[in-house]
């Protein structure tokens, strides 16, 4: 399936297929997610109001997890395989996962100062998420610094490669050192330790983020595709003038 | 009307949640905005330059 879609030409075909439905579904796994979230899901009995704050800060800091991989995966396939997309793919991600990087941290910063009575503690899990957005951003500024793109993306791969050691760091930081954050209890062995009306707006809202993501990697990798067109044709129409 | 105020007050977090999905949906919204108006830029670019060099469309 994947050196079908590395023509780019077939990958346009199919983006374009995909991009009305994935735009729909986003629009409306949000819609029903802050419903459920923001409406009609109860308090909690310790944090009240403030247990609504998970539902966006736990999905963005899973998308800002596993988007890192992602980035990893391509830049690994980029650099070994010379997919034709995956560089292009892995940079077209970048942005989102920072986005939702931010997210997290701001937000997480958000619920707690109500609930810990600090906004920051150089706490394992917060300082790890901390590094992976530096590393995000250390990731878009090599693709912004260096010319030509060949080379960036070569630069930019090794960052999120040597990163993605981070990733498993920020899931078990809270296993492996005494952290103030609270321990998994949704992406457990045993399974959910959640009360299911606070479980399953979550998982709406998680659906949601994921549906947003794959639309704007669409967008942006459409973006790039045709950024490569146009630097191909400006270059032509230049040399025959 | 007092189960709206409820709403808007978030049992006196009112700061914090409306903070935490104020920023959530600033930062979905504008890099959605951002990334397709990238992409229609693109696209009408795109568009204007193929329009200046018709021999050469569909050719390797």
């Amino acid at each position: 399936m994947f050196t079908r879609l590395a023509n780019p030409t077939r990958f346009l075909g199919l983006a374009d297929r995909l991009l009305p439905w994935l735009a729909g579904a986003t629009v409306s796994a949000f819609a029903a997610g802050l419903a459920w979230g923001l409406v009609l899901s109860p308090p909690d009995y310790q944090q009240g109001d403030t247990v609504r704050i998970m539902y966006v800060h736990v999905p963005a800091a899973w998308l800002a997890l596993s988007i890192y991989l992602f980035m990893a995966a391509a830049s690994v396939v980029g650099l070994v395989w010379k997919h034709p997309l995956a560089d292009l793919a892995a940079k077209s991600a970048a942005p989102i996962g920072t986005a939702f990087c931010l997210i997290a941290l701001v937000t997480g910063s958000l619920w707690g100062e109500p609930m810990w009575g600090a906004w920051w503690r150089w706490d394992p899990r917060l300082t790890a998420m901390l590094v992976l957005f530096f590393l995000y951003l250390g990731y878009l500024g090599l693709w912004a610094a260096i010319e030509p793109p060949d080379r960036a993306a070569q630069a930019a791969a090794i960052l999120a490669i040597i990163g993605a050691v981070n990733v498993p760091i920020v899931k078990f930081s809270v296993d492996w050192w005494s952290s103030l954050h609270q321990p998994a209890s949704v992406m457990r062995l045993d399974g959910p330790t959640i009360d299911p009306s606070i479980l399953w707006p979550l998982l709406v809202n998680a659906l949601a983020f994921h549906l947003y993501v794959a639309t704007v990697l669409v967008w942006r990798l459409k973006a790039e595709l045709l950024d490569r067109r146009l630097r191909a044709l400006t270059l032509a129409l230049a040399e025959r003038t | 009307m007092s189960g709206l105020q409820a709403f808007f007050e978030m049992g006196g977090y009112a700061l914090y949640v409306w903070g935490a999905y104020g920023v959530t949906f600033a930062v979905v919204l504008g890099l959605g905005l951002a990334s397709w108006r990238g992409l229609k830029a693109r696209e009408q670019a795109l568009a204007r330059l193929e329009a200046a060099r018709p021999r050469r469309r569909g050719r390797p």
